[in-house]
Formats: structure tokens, C-alpha cells, sequence
């Protein structure tokens, strides 16, 4: 009966306006615009950060700038596409190649070397992608590994070209005066990272995102809905392999050298590792993924050298931590860093008070995540894979 | 035709462990990247045997028990908490348990290259006046593979172990309700595959030596053969490893050895644009 | 459309924060505090790593992965030498401190832990980095910040380059040991029909370009290659060793890591297949290869493979065991590395530290690296250690050994015996004999 309510439950019951932010505090709504605003104020804090460390963690910092974009672009292809790719080192490896022989042979700029190393990534990624939407699942996995196991190959099989396993000499960038080259190298590095990674994340809340999503999740729904399966699926493997590419060019330039043997396939499966270890389908993830695959190896050095074995055995003392390491994780946090980060917020900010959307406003939206990212999924759906199962 | 019989005995261990992952995979839908690692191990501690007390058929022994152990408890410890979650989970999970195993391999046993018998001569079989690539040891090696490979298509044709083992790949849920006792029928099938995975192991390791990561490009080879023969058949993984034996073989003997691994790679693809589930799975229509 | 707003608000938050914490977490792990943001100054570089009472110095090898096996025992090695140096006193008062990083045989991580040895832990020099491919990814790296690259454990011909005026090799580059091989092979088996097996890389091609030199391409009828993959030795050597039967090949010249000399041993007896072997001293380590056979055919064909086998040594034969160097570095390796086997990768690691500790020496009280780099160049040649030849540095030439002489084995190995007498010669230079009236000997007591 009306008049039994009391007036504070009327108030609490009343739906309420939403406190919004002024609106220079939000972000702008057109993901274009959005994920600009976003990339700048990334690239604003890393550099911030690039310029409150040492030398060497600016390499670092370059580092897992390099191994970002890398997973992010799997990401892509087996997070937000469905695709499971065992080959990522592979596309890098053609990215390294391509920018490194326009370096060695050309006069031309840093940044075109890198544009090439995108574009020859991405043309390969094509390439591979037409005989790969035709497999699924553990199919596709054998693939790809074969890829990333008999692709160096080719560079000592025309050592000519490639100068086999000795490799490409890549003269070291040169900062402008003053600047210690290992900062420069993370300037560089970051700032083409977040350039590509603002188009990646334009892509994936255009329509080419929806239909990666769509494919991913009901390859009949979509091509009923008349979306090109194998046409997206292609699509996919060549957002994935251009930045991939650009992991690889930048990977010349930070090492002096490409030489197949960076490039085995513990490169690929560290990639892939990374990826789910930091939450699949997400770029936030992927940055994740890529501070641990390059902190988790020096953590566990320096545990194990503490432990004053010789060095023999503190190295594989190290190695028993990163392996112990990937396996606690995904028992621990099956939807890697960023799931269990967003369960986290997501319990915290379930109180009744936060429950009504107040204090944070509308229009505030996030662009640096494809949407899906929110399903917490760090993996292809159960159903997804073949193999007679149907 | 030396190339081809070395095609066919590389290709004998590949079909192993490519069956291997073949029962793993129609056992719990999981692609287990530690099966080289796991047979590693049991084939370390079948070298300790031969060691200490020089019996070649007791090493084996140990080999296949140690090897059904270990496969055993890594289902129920570490496999089991991520069987019901996406399958890339369980990748890096078992990604993360063959490093594990190779730094606990180099930690007991230093990481040195060490010999491991072959009990057979390895010296190639006379024909007249001419010697093949063809010795004791490999016509062994072929016989235990197709004994293998015969066991378990009679267990999982005519048993009703097998059909159990399949119906808790397939539909779990329906098994239980029939009664069928899922999870320890799951542990049986990686028990049975750790055991064939270690029965390849100690027979490659006269063959490339014995070191924490030897059974690595052997697991890959394994992977492609089961790849290109269908995940789900048994005798596909055999002929799957036959093709990539004698692939590698020629490759390597007609074109060049820095080509073999892209030569496997290109008939892998060939085989897969063909027949996209592998050789022997059963055709399923996906055009709507 | 709003419920999706609302989730996608705390992404952007979430984004920015994650990039704040990751460069927390990079900060914090940085160890030590340098926050320098300029260039290093040459002057104050010269004495990092050095302090009073220690020396600093790093390097990165394989210990871990396909690579490991073998070469994993050297840097210990090294560091049981140093280990001995500082239980008598050190290198004028200061102990040596050698930290061994495992690369796993990738540039890419060589890459990063170098920076990591230079930046971070402020190395004096990186000393007995292994590996070709490894360490090209480093040179211009050490290059530049004028650290000191001494005695890059490869044979390569690229280490001795006014490009890299502090990169120094010690081993004999492979193109002189394939000379010294191939003028044997053309004299004691002139008319004889010779076939080369040799890993596809510049270990193997340069050791080729040696042999090239001195057999005459009339007489061989057969080159194979292989890689030097996991993949690729897990298929065995069969193809190219019936190649090289099929060939004829009467003689087989082997440039080949010791797993792939094993392969090829076991291909050929496979095949009933027994030519002259010549291996490189790369690939021919007795020890190791009788390991690696002993269990052919049950144990009785295996280590008799080795008998006959041609190879050669630039440092005193692991078998003579009345040499007192041999005597003085199994003791050292029995106390300082013990478990290590005595074989031909700790000798290596051992003597390289004996060179090393020369070079300190040479060096003086006021160590600096300049003064290091000097030393050798200046010195160098004249350093009586436990080579067979004498290391050749100046201030051109920044190769260490580059002669050897050539044994034969026996007995399974057991047995080695010198069928040519040390001879040296250069990249491009003629091979010239080498005798010295009383070879060097170490300082008495040593070992103890």
C-alpha cells in the first residue's frame, strides 16, 4: 500500500539521474576519437614512465612494447576471431626480415622499414590465411606449427638473400644528440605500438570486429547472415601477421640482428602463452602478457641464483619457476591477468550503492578493448572445436 | 631406397607418438604439448635402470610403468581442473608442464647428451652382397608399433573399455548418467597414452641420443603424423607418421636437409587442403 | 546501449592503470638505481666492474635447451679456473666474480641479458660469450659502450675486425683448423676420393673454405650438408652418409657439432660404410663421442667406431696425463667444478681462463678496460700458456690461436696419436710449421 512506504524508500526507489562527469572528462563517444584520446594518454604515461627509469629498463620497456603488439595481434586471431595459431613467431620473423633487408640494402628511413615489415607481414599473413580458413581448431594448431618450425628454414636455404644463420646486421637506431639510445629505442618502440594498436582497436569495433566476433562464435549464424567466413577468417591472419610484423621490425632494431635462430618455435609458444596468460582477447591483456614474459624469466633467475647452485642448475631452476608459473595461472586465474582483474573490479563495484551505475557517468566509454573482451573468455568455446564431435 | 627405409622407421617412432596424442585427444579432447617431455622422463629413468643393472627388457618395463604413472597423475592433478575449461587453457597448461619436466630432466640428470641401447643390432641387414638401411633394431621398432597400434584399435572397436573411453570424450554428461565412471575412465586413456609416448621414447633414444629436450622435434613430427592422419584414428597417426617419415626422408635426400622441416610443413598443408580433419576422419559437411 | 557503456567505462580506466603499474613494476625491478639519461662517457666506464678488492665480469652462454649439451660445461669451467686464482690471492688483490647467464643459445636473449650484464650489473667485460649467431647480435652493442668482448667462444672469421676494436677471439678460426685438416688430407691421402659432411652454417661453410684451400677439387666427390636443428638431427644422417657412399667418398671430412658426428658414425655403421674419418676439433671430442656411441650394437661395436679417426688439437691431447698442464687443470676442475667431466669443453673453459687471467695480468695494477684491451694486443703473442701454438694477438689481429696440430685415436678413443706436428698459418697465409724448443710450463705447483 502506497502510503506505507516511507519516504526514504520512495527515495531510494526512485530511479535516479545519473551523476554524470563534465564533459571534458569523458571520453568521446566515436571510437576513432576515443581510441586516440586513449593512445595519446597511453603513450603519455609510458613515456612518463621511460623517462623515471634506467637504461636498461627502458629496454625492457621496449621489450614488452615489442611483445604487446606481437600478442595483441594473436589476440586478434585467436581471441576476438577463434582461430588457434601455434605460428605467430613466424610472421614476426617476417616482419624482422622484410625491415631488415630494406635497412641493410636501402638508404631508406626507419619508419618506412617498419611500414614494409607491417605490410610483408601482412601480405604473408594473407597468404597463409587462405589455406588456414579452411581448418579448424587442432588442425589449424598443427599448421600453423609446422609454419613456425619450417619457416626459418627458408632463410638458409637462400643464404644469398637472407645471409643464413649468421643473419641481418641492423645498424643500431641513432638518437638524436643526448638521448640514451636504449630511451630512444623505447621512445620508437612504444610510440609505433600504440599507433598500430589504436587501428587494431578501431578494427575491432568496426564492422570487420563484429565479423570476426560473429565468425568466432557461430560460423553458420554468420554466413547465413551473409558474412564471408573464410574472407573474414583471412582478414583475421592479416590483422594478426601486421603486428606481428611490426614486433618483428622492431625486434631488428633492438637486437642489431635478425638471425633465425630468434625466431624458433619458443618464440611462437611464449607469444601464445603470454596471451592467454594475460587474458585472451583483450590488448590490455596483451600488455599484461608481455610484462611477464619479460619479467617472469628474471624473477626467476634471481630467485634461483639466490639459492647459490651452480649455474647450471640455477637455470633450470629458473626455467622449473616459469614453467610452475604458466601452469599455476591458468589453474588459479582460467581467464588469465586481465579476467581475473575484471571479476575482481566487477565483485568489488557489485555493492548495492555502485549497483544503480552511480559515481562513474555515462558517455564514459572504454575503446582499447574489443567489446567481447567483457565475456570473460580466454579461449575458444568448447564447442567450438571439430573432430567428429559433430 | 635407403631413403625409404629410413623414411619408414623415423616414420615407425613419429606414428607412435603420434598415437599417443591420438588417445589423449579422443581420451579428453586436449592436445597434450607435454607428451614428449612426459616420455622423456620415463625414458631417463629406464636409462638409471640400464645403468645400475644393465637389463635392456627390465629398462623397458620401467619405462612403459613409470610412464602410465606419470600419465596418470598429471590427469588427475594438473589436467583435470582445466578439462571443462576453454582448450587453450589446457595448452599452455600442459606448454608449462613440459618446461617444468625438461628443468626437473636437467636438474637429476645435467643436461650432457647420453646413449641409451638398442639392444637389437643396428647394424643394417645383408642382402646379398649389399647392406640395407635396415637393421634389426628398426624391423623392432616397426613390430612394436603395430602391436601397439593393433591393441588399441581392438580395445576401442571391441571393448567395452573403449566405448566407454570414447563415450566420455564425447558426452560426458550422457556417460555419467549411464554409469559410466568418467574421470577414471579419462585417467585410463592418458595412462594408456603416456605409456605409448614412453614406449616411443626409449625406442627413438638409441637412435638421437637422450637429453632433457631430445623428444622435442619428435613430439612435432608425432603432432604433424597425427595432424595428417586425423586426430581422431589410430591408424591414422600410423600412416599420418609413415607420410611424414618418408617426407622428411626424401626432402632431405633429394632437395636438401635445411628443407626438410618446410618440406613437412608443405605436406602437411597439402594433406589438409585436401582432407581438412586429416586422412581418416570421417568427412563432415560445413558448407551451409 | 548503456548497460554496454557501463562495462566499457572501467576498461579505459583500466587501460591507463595497467600502463602505470607496469612501469611501476619496471621500476621497481630495476636493482640498481641508475637513472643516467645520457650517453656513458668513456671515462667512466673504464673501471666498471672494478673495485679494490674484485673484478666484475659476465657472459652468456647455453645452459639450458638443444644447444646446451657439451658447451654448457665450459663457462663453469672458466669459473672453477677463477675460483682457483682467487683461493691463491687473486689477480693483484682482486677476486674475480664471474656471472654466467643462460641465453638458451637465442640472440634474442643474448640481446637482452648482455644489456642487462652491461646496464645493470655494470660487467668489466663479457668474457667467453658462446656462440656465432648469439654473439653478432651483441657486437655492436659492446662496441659501442667500449665494454670489452674478450675471447668470443666461436671460430668465426668475423672477430677480428677494426670495426670491433675490443672484441677478441681465442679458438682457432674454423677456416685455419680446415686449412690445416685439408693440407693433411691432400698429402697423406693424395688420389683418394674425399667427401665432406659439414653443418649448413658459417661454422661449417668457413671450415670448407679451408679445406677448398688445400684439397684439390678434383678429389672431392661428394658435399653434404645438414642443420644443425633438434628437427632436423632427429631424422638422423642417414641420406647424406648413403650420399657419400654412393659417392665413393673414400675419405669423409666431418664439420660437425659432436651429436652430429655421433649421427653420421652410427649412419655409416648402419650401413656398413667405414672410410677415413677426419672430424674438426669441433665435433671430435673423445669423451663425449664415446658416450654417445657406447651403447651401439649392446655396447660392443660402439667406441671402436672411433678408432682411426683423424682429428686435430690446439691444446694439450685430454689423454696425456704426464703433461703437467692436463695434471694441473684436472685438479682444478676436481675441487672448483667438481662432478664436471674432464673432457674437451671444460679443458676449453679452463684454458680460456688461464688466458684471460694472463691478459688481467698483463694489464697491470691500474686495471681499466682500454688497458685490458691493450694488454692482449700488445702482449698477447708472446703469453706462454697451455696452447700447442701461441695466440697471435696484436693490434691488427685479434684471433687467438690459429694453428694446431693432428692426432689420431685409438683404442676406442683411449689413445691419441700426433700424426702431424703443430703447424700455423693465417686466413690467408701459407701454413708453416711450428716448434719451439721446450713448449711452456706452468708455474710449479700448479693446480695445488
Amino acid at each position: 500500500m502506497p502510503e506505507a512506504v516511507s519516504s526514504a524508500e520512495r527515495t531510494a526507489r526512485r530511479p535516479r539521474a545519473p551523476v554524470t562527469r563534465p564533459a571534458w572528462l569523458r571520453l568521446p563517444e566515436q571510437p576513432m576519437a576515443r581510441h586516440l584520446v586513449l593512445g595519446v594518454l597511453a603513450s603519455a604515461a609510458l613515456f612518463a614512465v621511460s623517462m623515471a627509469v634506467g637504461s636498461y629498463n627502458d629496454y625492457q620497456l621496449a621489450q614488452i612494447g615489442i611483445n604487446a603488439v606481437a600478442i595483441a595481434g594473436l589476440s586478434v586471431l585467436v581471441g576476438t576471431n577463434g582461430q588457434i595459431s601455434l605460428g605467430q613467431g613466424a610472421f614476426v620473423m617476417v616482419g624482422a626480415y622484410g625491415a631488415g633487408l630494406v635497412l641493410v640494402h636501402t638508404k631508406l628511413p626507419v619508419a618506412l622499414a617498419l611500414v614494409v615489415a607491417v605490410a610483408a607481414s601482412g601480405a604473408f599473413g594473407v597468404v597463409i590465411g587462405v589455406p588456414a580458413s579452411r581448418l579448424r581448431g587442432p588442425y589449424l594448431a598443427g599448421m600453423t606449427l609446422a609454419l613456425a618450425i619450417g619457416l626459418p628454414a627458408v632463410t638458409i636455404k637462400y643464404r644469398g638473400v637472407f645471409n643464413g644463420e649468421e643473419g641481418l646486421s641492423i645498424n643500431p637506431l641513432v638518437p638524436p644528440g643526448g638521448v640514451d639510445p636504449q630511451r630512444w629505442l623505447s621512445w620508437v618502440v612504444l610510440a609505433s605500438v600504440v599507433a598500430l594498436l589504436v587501428l587494431v582497436a578501431n578494427v575491432l569495433r568496426s564492422r570487420f570486429g563484429r565479423a570476426f566476433r560473429a565468425v568466432r562464435d557461430d560460423e553458420v549464424a554468420a554466413a547465413l547472415v551473409g558474412i564471408s567466413v573464410a574472407r573474414t577468417q583471412v582478414l583475421a591472419f592479416a590483422v594478426s601477421s601486421a603486428c606481428a610484423g611490426l614486433a618483428g621490425g622492431l625486434l631488428g632494431l633492438a637486437t642489431g640482428i635478425v638471425n633465425p635462430g630468434g625466431f624458433s618455435i619458443v618464440l611462437s609458444i611464449s607469444l601464445l602463452a603470454g596471451m592467454v596468460v594475460g587474458g585472451t582477447g583483450s590488448i590490455v591483456g596483451a600488455w599484461w602478457g608481455a610484462a611477464l614474459l619479460v619479467y617472469v624469466p628474471q624473477w626467476s633467475s634471481t630467485i634461483a641464483n639466490h639459492l647459490g647452485l651452480q649455474s647450471g642448475q640455477s637455470s633450470n631452476v629458473a626455467l622449473l619457476f616459469y614453467g610452475a608459473v604458466l601452469v599455476v595461472v591458468m589453474l588459479v586465474a582460467p581467464s588469465g591477468i586481465q579476467g581475473g582483474l575484471q571479476r575482481a573490479l566487477a565483485a568489488l563495484s557489485r555493492r548495492p550503492a555502485a549497483a544503480s551505475g552511480s559515481g562513474r557517468g555515462a558517455g564514459v566509454v572504454a575503446a582499447r578493448q574489443p567489446v567481447g573482451a567483457t565475456q570473460v573468455s580466454s579461449g575458444l568455446p568448447e564447442d567450438e572445436l571439430p573432430g567428429g564431435s559433430g | 631406397m635407403d631413403l625409404t627405409l629410413d623414411g619408414v622407421t623415423n616414420g615407425a617412432i613419429f606414428a607412435a607418438v603420434g598415437l599417443a596424442l591420438v588417445l589423449i585427444w579422443r581420451a579428453t579432447r586436449i592436445l597434450n604439448f607435454a607428451q614428449g617431455a612426459m616420455a622423456m622422463i620415463s625414458t631417463y629413468l629406464a636409462a638409471t635402470v640400464v645403468e645400475h643393472h644393465g637389463s635392456y627388457w627390465l629398462a623397458v618395463a620401467v619405462a612403459l610403468a613409470s610412464g602410465a604413472l606419470i600419465g596418470a597423475v598429471v590427469e588427475r592433478l594438473v589436467v583435470r581442473p582445466v578439462e571443462r575449461r576453454p582448450p587453450l587453457n589446457a595448452v599452455i597448461v600442459t606448454l608449462g608442464l613440459l618446461v617444468v619436466l625438461e628443468a626437473v630432466a636437467g636438474l637429476v640428470w645435467g643436461g650432457g647428451l647420453r646413449s641409451f641401447p638398442a639392444y637389437f643390432s643396428q647394424v643394417g641387414l645383408r642382402f646379398g652382397h649389399r647392406r640395407v638401411a635396415f637393421s634389426d633394431f628398426d624391423a623392432y621398432v616397426l613390430v612394436a608399433i603395430i602391436v601397439v597400434l593393433g591393441v588399441l584399435v581392438v580395445l576401442f572397436r571391441f571393448t567395452d573399455t573403449g566405448l566407454r573411453m570414447r563415450a566420455s570424450a564425447f558426452e560426458p554428461e550422457v556417460a555419467r548418467l549411464l554409469g559410466v565412471r568418467v574421470g577414471r575412465t579419462l585417467t585410463l586413456g592418458w595412462l594408456l597414452a603416456a605409456a605409448v609416448g614412453a614406449l616411443a621414447g626409449v625406442l627413438v633414444a638409441p637412435r638421437i641420443f637422450l637429453s632433457p629436450n631430445y623428444m622435442d622435434a619428435v613430439f612435432v613430427y608425432g603432432f604433424t603424423s597425427a595432424v595428417i592422419g586425423g586426430l581422431d584414428s589410430p591408424p591414422g597417426a600410423v600412416v599420418g607418421g609413415l607420410v611424414t617419415g618418408l617426407a622428411l626422408s626424401y626432402v632431405g635426400g633429394y632437395v636438401g636437409s635445411s628443407l626438410e622441416d618446410l618440406g613437412a610443413l608443405v605436406i602437411l598443408i597439402a594433406v589438409l587442403m585436401v582432407r581438412p580433419q586429416g586422412l581418416f576422419a570421417p568427412r563432415a559437411e560445413r558448407r551451409v | 546501449m548503456r548497460q554496454s557503456v557501463r562495462r566499457r567505462r572501467r576498461p579505459a580506466l583500466r587501460a591507463l592503470g595497467t600502463v602505470c603499474v607496469v612501469g611501476l613494476m619496471a621500476a621497481a625491478c630495476s636493482s640498481s638505481s641508475s637513472s643516467s639519461a645520457s650517453v656513458p662517457s668513456a671515462g667512466a666506464n673504464e673501471t666498471a666492474g672494478v673495485t679494490a678488492t674484485s673484478i666484475l665480469l659476465g657472459t652468456t652462454t647455453p645452459q639450458t635447451g638443444p644447444a646446451a649439451p657439451g658447451y654448457s660445461e665450459i663457462a663453469p669451467a672458466t669459473k672453477a679456473y677463477f675460483d682457483y686464482v682467487n683461493a691463491k690471492g687473486g689477480v693483484y688483490g682482486r677476486k674475480i666474480t664471474y656471472k654466467i647467464d643462460n641465453d638458451m643459445y637465442d640472440p634474442s636473449q643474448t640481446a637482452t641479458l648482455t644489456r642487462q650484464l652491461v646496464l645493470q650489473d655494470r660487467i668489466f667485460a663479457d668474457v667467453g660469450p658462446l656462440g656465432t649467431p648469439t654473439f653478432l647480435a651483441v657486437k655492436d652493442f659492446l662496441n659501442t659502450e667500449r665494454v670489452p668482448a674478450i675471447f668470443v667462444e666461436s671460430g668465426c672469421n668475423c672477430w677480428s675486425d677494426p670495426k670491433l676494436p675490443y672484441t677478441f677471439g681465442w679458438q682457432p678460426p674454423y677456416t685455419d683448423e680446415g686449412k690445416i685438416l685439408g693440407k693433411y688430407v691432400a698429402t697423406k691421402f693424395s688420389g683418394e676420393k674425399v667427401g665432406y659432411l659439414y653443418q649448413d652454417d658459417e661454422f661449417g661453410l668457413d671450415g670448407v673454405k679451408g679445406l677448398d684451400a688445400e684439397i684439390p677439387g678434383s678429389s672431392v666427390v661428394g658435399r653434404q650438408t645438414y642443420t644443425a636443428t633438434p628437427q632436423a638431427l632427429a631424422a638422423g644422417l642417414g641420406s647424406q652418409i648413403s650420399a657419400l657412399k654412393q659417392a665413393g667418398a673414400q675419405v669423409v671430412v666431418l664439420y660437425t657439432i659432436p651429436a652430429a658426428t655421433a649421427l653420421a658414425l652410427l649412419a655409416a655403421a648402419q650401413i656398413g660404410y667405414s672410410p677415413q674419418w677426419v672430424v674438426s676439433s669441433v665435433g671430435s671430442d673423445p669423451p663425449t663421442l664415446t658416450g654417445l656411441l657406447a651403447s651401439f650394437s649392446q655396447g660392443k661395436a660402439g667406441a671402436a667406431l672411433l678408432d682411426g679417426l683423424i682429428t686435430n688439437a690446439y691444446l694439450p691431447l685430454l689423454t696425456d696425463t704426464a703433461n703437467p698442464w692436463v695434471a694441473g687443470f684436472k685438479k682444478i676442475l676436481a675441487q672448483y667444478d667438481p662432478g664436471a667431466p674432464w673432457d674437451g669443453n671444460t679443458e676449453y673453459g679452463l684454458a680460456l681462463g688461464y688466458t684471460f687471467v694472463q691478459a688481467l695480468q698483463a694489464a697491470g695494477k691500474n686495471l681499466t678496460r682500454s688497458g685490458l684491451v691493450k694488454a692482449l694486443e700488445e702482449h698477447g703473442s708472446s703469453f706462454q700458456g697451455p696452447g700447442l701454438v701461441p695466440t697471435t694477438y696484436s693490434a691488427t689481429v685479434h684471433y687467438g690461436f690459429q694453428g694446431s696440430e693432428v692426432v689420431q685415436e685409438e683404442s676406442g678413443g683411449q689413445v691419441l696419436n700426433v700424426v702431424n706436428p703443430p703447424e700455423v698459418t693465417t686466413l690467408t697465409g701459407p701454413i708453416t710449421p711450428f716448434a719451439q724448443a721446450t713448449s711452456p710450463q706452468p708455474p710449479a705447483g700448479f693446480g695445488s
